[in-house]
């Protein structure tokens, strides 16, 4: 058995004392997505982040489609995560799909969450009855199209590495092959997982204090599902962003800092 | 191209021979966009609006680039493209699909920078977007091929592995009052049949054969004659009551067939009289059972004969043995003493010593051999492994 730290290629920095926070990134990418974010709580908090199995530096070996065949098991390994490092009072940091993750896994085990900070979630992309995701079966269909046209350039023998170059705005040479890229049968698989996903009645039984954090323009996650987001939660608040597109970790680090500073920072609030 | 392309090709041209940069920009044989940092569009080509049917003013400020294109473009331009363009300053060959003014689509290719003010941040985005109509569809079939291939596979693989199934008995094998033990470990993924097989079965009260052979190659011409060795063993042993005539049979047989293939075989034959079990063991070109006495002692039986589908008449002999309580009889194939770990073979004095310290028991026998073979191998075996074990249980 890989130790959690390979198989998520966990990362960690801040205050090793510190409360833990625990960033995870979204679908099509990597932990590089919070670049830009997760270094300005490095001052107080111990800063914690990984690779979801099958993306970026992650142990693919370790993919099982069968436990990977629906957000839960994702949601596993985040727990797994919290108790082999010892984590608690954890506040989780999602992205997209990361977002539902997080509500999966503090529903699981509640005890370990302080706080969710939820951005750009979506409990279920697929219109339905009363309820506008976004997409229909065929738009995730096309999209599915559009990821295996963009993996006819990947090889399996493109070693990806992983390398720090806080200086530069962008990332260094080494990365730029593999960022975002990953084997084309588990990013097809991951997907389907994300966009065909409905986690619409998990969301009322979190009751962990939740921030949502929603994009003005967003046509992965529009504003009235993230409102959706913050009405069935028992103790959650939306801030809506002026960035506009699904990842304002990357193009607005300084307002999705901003919005996260007090609930954050600031003690949880009192339950009701 | 459109039906202007020719023209606007030639325009290019003459803008290249004055050096005349407006020309070069707009009649440039490819698509080209300035676009802010999110995406708005500020400044478009005349190629481009040649290729998607827009105006200008359709375009300048009031649209997004995400929005020319299809849904499911537009997931992969947030979730991919986007970052890539943000993280890495740039995205080379990304396939879209833009949506024309009249609806249709448009396959391309694109290939953005991302231009950073003095402090790093995003300034503008240039893309510039290449027709990639042939190109695509060429994909396209490339892919159809591919995934035809995998399954192609996946059947092949699903083929093989019921193959090697029927070269082992289905169930594991029983003999009453004896302890029987097999292992068949079939090399590489199971994308291929292996050569060996084992045979254990009853011709009679008290009267069984166990069979243990290795047929050379791998593939299906190999299972083939695998099948075949397997079944004239059995009616051949019934028909003649040595061993070595049984061999025999088998080696005409193999002659007789189209095939170059030869193989090797262990044939014992066993029988239970008095309490007693009476062993009778002929060997074709294959390694010699291990026998273990109850009181520790250990050596071969038989007596080495030629190997068969090879020569006319080979030599081939019986020998007869006794198995006693406490007793314990090891028949393998070479995928065991061949074994190997960089140069080094696994060997008979390796295969010997685990057969000597193993526990009294032809379970625990067995699955000693073959969890010390493969940690030799590093986990990673080169050939088939057979092993079957026989075991006179002490009353």
């Amino acid at each position: 058995m890989v130790s959690v730290g390979i198989r998520h290629n966990i990362n960690q920095s801040g205050r090793l004392d510190g409360q833990p926070m625990l960033f995870a990134h979204g679908f099509g990418c990597d932990q590089h997505m919070w670049r830009y974010v997760a270094p300005r709580f490095e001052d107080e908090f111990r800063v914690v982040l990984f690779d979801h199995v099958g993306a970026g530096n992650s142990d693919l070996s370790a993919y099982d489609p069968q436990r990977y065949s629906s957000l839960s098991g994702y949601a596993e390994d985040v727990v797994a995560i919290c108790t082999e490092l010892e984590l608690r009072d954890v506040i989780f940091v999602g992205h997209s799909v990361s977002a539902m993750i997080g509500v999966l896994a503090a529903a699981a085990a509640p005890e370990l969450f302080a706080k969710l900070v939820l951005v750009g979630p979506s409990p279920c992309y697929l219109n339905d009855t009363d309820y506008v995701g976004g997409f229909s079966v065929e738009d995730i269909n096309d999209m599915l199209d559009s990821l295996e046209s963009n993996y006819l350039g990947w090889s399996s023998v493109m070693a990806p590495a992983i390398m720090g170059r806080p200086d530069r705005p962008e990332l260094g040479d080494e990365l730029t092959e593999s960022f975002c890229r990953t084997d084309p049968s588990i990013a097809r698989h991951f997907a389907r997982v994300t966009f065909l996903s409905d986690n619409r009645d998990d969301l009322s039984a979190v009751a962990t204090p939740t921030l949502v954090l929603q994009c003005a323009n967003d046509v992965i996650a529009p504003v009235s599902v993230g409102e959706f987001v913050r009405d069935r939660m028992p103790d959650a608040s939306m801030v809506l962003l002026n960035a506009t597109g699904h990842c304002p970790n990357l193009s607005a680090p300084d307002e999705t800092t901003a919005a996260m500073e007090q609930f954050v920072r600031g003690s949880a609030p009192v339950r009701r | 191209m459109t039906a202007s392309g020719g023209e606007a090709l030639d325009a290019f041209y003459e803008a290249l021979r004055d050096d005349d940069a407006d020309q070069l920009y707009d009649r440039a044989p490819c698509g080209y966009l300035s676009t802010a940092p999110d995406g708005m569009i500020i400044k478009v080509n005349q190629t481009f609006l040649d290729l998607t049917g827009y105006q200008r003013g359709q375009l300048i400020g009031r649209v997004r680039f995400s929005q020319l294109l299809s849904v499911g473009g537009r997931i992969y331009y947030e979730t991919h493209y986007a970052p890539m363009l943000g993280m890495q300053g740039h995205a080379h060959e990304i396939a879209f699909d833009l949506v024309r003014a009249d609806k249709s689509r448009l396959p391309v290719l694109v290939n953005a920078v991302l231009e950073r003010d003095a402090r790093g941040g995003p300034l503008v985005i240039r893309t510039a977007v290449f027709d990639a109509r042939l190109r695509r569809e060429y994909e396209r079939e490339l892919l159809r091929a591919k995934q035809r291939a995998e399954e192609s596979e996946a059947r092949a693989k699903a083929l093989a592995k019921t193959l090697q199934q029927t070269l082992i008995p289905p169930a594991p094998p029983v003999i009453p009052h004896l302890d029987v033990a097999a292992a068949y470990r079939p090399t590489g993924d199971g994308s291929e049949v292996g050569g060996d097989f084992y045979d254990v079965f009853q011709i009679g009260t008290n009267d069984w054969v166990v069979a243990v052979g290795d047929v050379c190659g791998k593939g299906v011409e190999a299972a083939v004659v695998t099948a075949l060795a397997r079944y004239t063993l059995r009616a051949a042993i019934i028909e003649h009551s040595e061993p070595s005539t049984a061999l025999a049979t088998l080696n005409d047989v193999l002659l007789h067939h189209h095939t170059n293939r030869f193989c090797t075989v262990v044939l014992l034959r066993l029988r239970h009289a008095e309490g007693e079990w009476a062993g009778t063991v002929s060997c074709a070109g294959h390694p010699r059972p291990l026998l273990r006495q109850s009181n520790g002692t250990l050596h071969t039986v038989g007596k080495p004969g030629a190997l068969l589908g090879v020569v006319d008449s080979p030599h081939l002999h019986d020998v007869q043995f006794r198995l006693l309580p406490g007793d314990m009889l090891v028949l393998y194939t070479d995928g065991i003493t061949e074994a190997r770990s960089g140069k080094v073979f696994y060997g008979d004095d390796k295969l010997a010593a685990a057969v000597a310290r193993a526990p009294d028991s032809a379970d625990a026998l067995t699955s000693a051999i073959l969890s010390e073979v493969l940690e030799f191998q590093t986990g990673r075996a080169r050939d088939d492994i057979v092993v079957v074990v026989i075991r006179v249980p002490v009353s």
